[in-house]
């Protein structure tokens, strides 16, 4: 077999497994990777994994319940006005697929999301259940002391979940761990914006998705796999646009999606999944590492519709998304009945207006299971783009 | 709660109508926000809740409250036109209508049914309600307004214990302090103002004068028979609370309404002619058609004692303990907007609790939970909220939908029939007259 075989072959084991990952249950007292004592699940956006890693809790993102799920619990807890993934989160605690996590931490990137701590608090009490006020001012002097004593209190909670206390060399430990995770996947979407037909934004998501279940160190592993057969790969570079595709902070696109949209354009960047890579620099592994994560936050961090930043206006970091990845264009969405982003979808679209970038407006849910449409939609949006190149 | 001695409160000079008064301060207030470009008067939007008044007042800041704007064009019937307006701009069918009536306000120009609303020099939004933020950043980009989000650290659990001067209260109180000291420089930069702190300590004095007041009054409810509506009367009594925060005609406005409710509570007095079933409203209101839905309810002799309403959007003032130490002032402030922020906000979210209590407190039949996709801070737990109270406290509850301003989400028809069902279930199962029933042992003086 020549290298470009062989290196084909490893990454589809690679992007098979992370696939098998993403379909598989959260990992029980039974499967628990060696040197964990429990779980602990988190809610989009971000959360700072590094403290439960340290304290033997594996962080377990919880991402809502894909297009399979059906819901038997939650139409009659939250009402049908509410996001598909709030829903569908509530649906897997009260279905028992979540009853084996130690605990479950959202934020308030949404009054949705908040509410999910309530719904823990009265159907799950023996589990940890809160909300990490992380601040939606980080502007002013102080974000960062208080950024990190609400870390140090979460750290305090998950000593005392799990029993076991986090020293700051641990803490160190796993923030090495976690940087070397953030610079492989750099590397990733670096990949992707140089040569795009190596690595599609469906095989991306699918490798990024897989630290939702599994160690940072054994992701690591994983990425490397990846990268090496991912560059190795000879495929040619196809007649496509390449475009930034945002709106999928929160509600994950299904897969589907994902695929519609690769079959038509080159993703070079795109804003799925962003609380796994919310820290865009390495974290400073000296001195205290709360502190540390705190600045990070604070100073070395992405923007999404649903962090306020006056630093980072919403524009602003599409724009810097566009010329910075040589994108022709963007695809917009929205997950249906999502506030920060239908609000947001609005703002993109009408500063797009004044500029000459193309773009196309997609509405989705989780739960979708028709793509006929969008991918017409896309298709028709590729073709438009292409000609106008070459015109 | 508890009602205090208030011996100081002189009978009013005039026969006072809360209503009547009411809108002539409402009127007042729009009025005051026309004239405020002539008199060269800064601007501020605020939100009800964690909005920061006290330290604008200080500045004479204009206050815009877009809220109420919003609202106040459902009470006035003009709210479609405006939702309409920005649905064709491409708000989204799916989000708060009053942020779609605020930009079809601004697509307007401005132009409100009360009135001509000045444009904002600063905004504050707070992050007890997610929407506040991103409406903020719409008047960034299409005013340009200058942003301030005031970061409120709220409860974090279920059965969340924070006590005043506790470590985590400190903490907390500690960042609020840092983001107010950030804020007062901003507004020194606007208005070319020294910030005063004497003028903090006064406005602050004016509002605890203003929660003592409100804080009786809202114990006087707990009276049978209930000599007001919380959800009628209780909505009037709130816009001016708001709207007059730290203002001495928002004082004599407590004062009168509390003495008004006295005084019908020693004639025996009560909204309803026959109190039969005593209600807690939980969730907002629909203001396009709240006193026709109250009318539904108190036809059958239901009065709505309380609604969690009136605790979140006077921004927390009932939730005890929120008395500002006028010796120290902006400390002060800081620690009881983060009390406020986790007792009377940020609760919402654990709304079980709160619930609960005012359950007892208001001594109630049964709850009526206003579910509308305009108000995920209200309204996404709701239902297993409602879930929760049914089975541990055996409460009777009626859902609803609608709207906040919508009136396309007002069906007549299907809401008369659910609150006639929910009333015949009451008398089913036992509900009987409550005119001679006993007041709360709690309720103190009104006992």
């Amino acid at each position: 077999m020549t290298t470009a075989t062989t290196a084909e072959a490893e990454l589809n084991v690679v992007l098979e497994y992370c696939n098998d990952v993403r379909m598989a249950p959260i990992p029980d007292a039974g499967s628990l990777p060696e040197g964990f004592a429990g779980t602990l699940g988190h809610f989009p956006v971000y959360f700072p994994e590094e403290v439960a890693h340290a304290a033997g809790l594996l962080p377990v993102a919880v991402l809502g319940g894909g297009n399979r799920l059906e819901l038997k619990h939650a139409d009659a807890r939250m009402g049908s006005f509410v996001c598909s993934i709030c829903r569908s989160t509530a649906e897997l605690g009260l279905n028992g697929s979540l009853q084996g996590l130690s605990g479950f931490i959202t934020h308030p990137i949404c009054d949705a999301a908040k509410h999910l701590a309530g719904i823990w608090a009265r159907n799950f009490p023996e589990q940890l259940s809160q909300i990490l006020y992380l601040p939606q001012n980080v502007n002013t002097p102080g974000a960062v002391r208080y950024i990190a004593a609400e870390f140090q209190r979460l750290r305090s909670e998950l000593e005392k979940k799990s029993g076991r206390s986090v020293d700051d060399e641990s803490l160190r430990r796993s923030i090495g761990i976690y940087n070397d995770n953030r610079r492989l996947l750099r590397e990733i979407y670096a990949l992707r914006r140089d040569e795009p037909w190596k690595l599609s934004c469906t095989e991306s998501y699918l490798l990024t998705r897989a630290r939702s279940r599994m160690p940072a160190e054994e992701h690591n592993g994983l990425l490397k796999r990846a990268l090496d057969a991912a560059r190795q790969r000879n495929l040619p570079a196809q007649d496509k646009p390449r475009v930034v595709f945002v709106g999928g902070f929160c509600e994950q696109p299904p897969i589907e999606m994902l695929e519609a949209i690769d079959s038509n354009c080159y993703v070079v960047d795109d804003d799925l999944l962003i609380g796994l890579r919310w820290l865009t620099q390495d974290v400073p592994e000296a001195g205290d590492p709360i502190w540390a994560l705190a600045e990070s936050f604070v100073e070395r961090s992405a923007a999404s519709p649903v962090q306020h930043d006056e630093r980072k206006t919403k524009e602003g970091y599409l724009m810097e998304m566009i010329r910075s990845s040589k994108a022709d264009a963007a695809i917009l969405t929205a997950a249906k009945f999502c506030e920060p982003g239908l609000d947001e979808q609005i703002a993109w679209a009408k500063h797009l207006d004044n500029t000459d970038i193309q773009y196309l407006v997609l509405e989705f849910e989780e739960k979708m299971t028709s793509f006929e449409q969008m991918a017409m939609q896309l298709e028709t949006f590729a073709e438009s783009l292409l000609f106008a190149v070459a015109a | 709660m508890r009602i205090e001695t208030v011996d100081a409160i002189p009978p009013a000079a005039a026969p006072f109508d809360a209503r009547v008064e009411g809108q002539r301060l409402m009127r007042d207030w729009y009025t005051a926000l026309e004239q405020a470009p002539a008199r060269g008067q800064h601007v501020a939007n605020v939100f009800v809740m964690g909005n920061a008044v006290e330290i604008l007042r200080t500045f004479d800041f204009q206050l815009v409250f877009p809220e109420i704007n919003s609202l106040q064009t459902g009470v006035r019937k003009a709210s479609e036109e405006y939702i309409r307006l920005s649905e064709d701009y491409g708000m989204s069918p799916d989000v708060c209508s009053y942020v779609k009536a605020d930009v079809g306000l601004i697509l307007k120009e401005n132009e409100h049914p009360a009135g001509r609303i000045p444009k904002a020099d600063i905004a504050i939004a707070s992050n007890m309600c997610s929407t506040f933020i991103k409406w903020a950043e719409i008047w960034e980009r299409l005013l340009k307004t200058p942003t301030f989000v005031l970061d409120l650290p709220g409860q974090r659990a279920g059965n969340w214990k924070v006590r005043p001067g506790d470590a985590q209260h400190a903490a907390d109180a500690r960042w609020v302090e840092a983001q107010f000291r950030d804020l007062i420089e901003k507004c020194e930069t606007i208005t070319g103002k020294r910030f005063d702190m004497d003028r903090l300590a006064e406005v602050e004095d004016r509002v605890n004068k203003m929660v003592f007041h409100w804080n009786n009054v809202m114990a006087l409810n707990r009276v049978c028979p209930a000599p007001f509506n919380a959800m009628l009367d209780g909505l009037t009594y709130i816009g001016i609370m708001n709207v007059y925060r730290g203002a001495q005609e928002g004082v004599d406005f407590m004062r009168n309404i509390e003495a008004e409710l006295r005084a019908k509570v020693a004639r025996g007095e009560g909204r309803v002619p026959e109190e039969r079933y005593r209600l807690l409203f939980s969730g907002t209101p629909c203001y396009v058609s709240m006193r026709r839905l109250v009318e539904l309810f108190e036809t059958w002799g239901g009065v709505f004692a309380y609604s969690d309403y009136l605790t979140f959007a006077a921004g927390g003032m009932d939730a005890g303990e929120l008395v500002y130490d006028t010796s120290r002032p902006l400390e002060s402030l800081a620690e009881i907007t983060a009390l406020a922020a986790q007792r009377g906000l940020s609760n919402q979210f654990f709304a079980h609790e709160r619930l609960a209590q005012q359950i007892r407190d208001y001594d109630v039949d049964g709850i009526v939970f206003h579910g509308i996709k305009s108000c995920r801070f209200v309204s996404s737990g709701m239902a297993d909220t409602r879930d929760y109270l049914n089975k541990r406290l055996k409460m009777p509850s009626l859902y609803i939908e609608s709207d906040l301003i919508d009136p396309r989400y007002w069906s007549d028809a299907q809401i008369k029939n659910r609150v006639d069902a929910f009333f015949e279930t009451l008398h089913q199962s036992g509900g009987a007259p409550r005119a001679n029933k006993s007041v709360s042992s709690e309720s103190g003086r009104a006992a």
